[in-house]
């Protein structure tokens, strides 16, 4: 029996939160500090590119329609280019900063593809209102890695970039199959749970 | 003049790695504490708690949990080795 949607949501938010972490004591303490530590380097590439490679699964058992395969596999994909790239870069095998569009790249198709595969308006249910929310935040927050593409040094993008992905990993914590939000449920969504 | 500036240069640099240091420091325990009183706050979500008649999924799946767990594993294999490193610059 497969897990309930729900319960990938919370995974992934895990593993968006450790990323939130890293980039936040990277930002904090300055990119000199960080890599003193050769494998702390890979620790955000490589998890990127690991939530890349988990979104095929999700892909294959919990997509009902072709647009939601669409989605999720053109997601997998960005995922995993965009940690491909970083750990490239990290590695040394890429030297170009430009790579690192890919990671603006990435949120721009995953946030269309939250925003493409949500049929339902914002209030129609919980789920509806974060996949639209966790859309738009991630497809204006793609300002944000790609303006750090040309100020790679700057503090404040470095937060930024840090604090999009906690919002991402609460907003997916706060993912439920069905359940109201701001007092609205659609009686289309069927009986809420926990 | 520069070696009445030099000790105030130096105190400032120790005043901001030691702000960095606690902001490195606390960022593990408050993501764990923020887990605990998401748990204390909805106790039905920690279905250890009442685990009889739930599935295998119901019981890997606790929320609350894997946020502290993030904040445990985040202190106890990254902080602590970068706050040695912050240290020893």
């Amino acid at each position: 029996m497969l897990p309930r949607s729900e319960m990938v949501h919370w995974w992934f938010a895990f593993g968006f939160l450790l990323l939130g972490m890293f980039l936040l004591a990277e930002a904090v303490v300055g990119a000199e500090v960080w890599s003193a530590r050769r494998w702390r380097v890979y620790l955000f590439p490589g998890l990127l590119f690991a939530l890349g490679v988990f979104m095929w699964p999700v892909m294959t058992f919990f997509t009902n329609s072709t647009i939601h395969m669409v989605a999720h596999g053109s997601w997998a994909q960005a995922l995993m280019l965009a940690g491909a790239s970083e750990l490239g870069l990290a590695r040394g095998k890429l030297t170009s900063p430009y790579w690192r569009l890919t990671t603006a790249v990435a949120f721009v198709v995953s946030g269309t593809a939250f925003l493409v595969h949500e049929q339902n308006p914002w209030l129609f249910q919980r789920s509806s209102f974060l996949h639209h929310a966790l859309g738009w935040t991630l497809v204006v927050g793609s300002f944000i890695p790609f303006a750090r593409v040309f100020r790679p040094r700057s503090t404040v993008l470095a937060t930024g970039f840090a604090i999009l992905f906690v919002a991402v990993a609460v907003m997916l914590y706060s993912d439920r199959d069905v359940a109201p939000v701001f007092g609205h449920l659609s009686q289309l969504a069927g009986a809420p749970h926990r | 003049m520069s070696a009445e500036l030099a000790p105030e240069l130096e105190r400032t640099r120790t005043r901001s790695r030691s702000l960095r240091a606690r902001i490195v420091g606390l960022l593990g325990p408050m993501t764990s504490i923020a887990g605990l009183v998401w748990a204390v706050a909805q106790p039905y979500r920690i279905t250890l708690l009442h685990p009889h008649g739930q599935g295998f999924w119901w019981l890997l799946s606790e929320p609350p949990i894997f946020v502290a767990l993030a904040g445990v594993l985040f202190h106890r294999f990254v902080a602590r080795g970068l706050l040695a490193d912050l240290e020893a610059r």
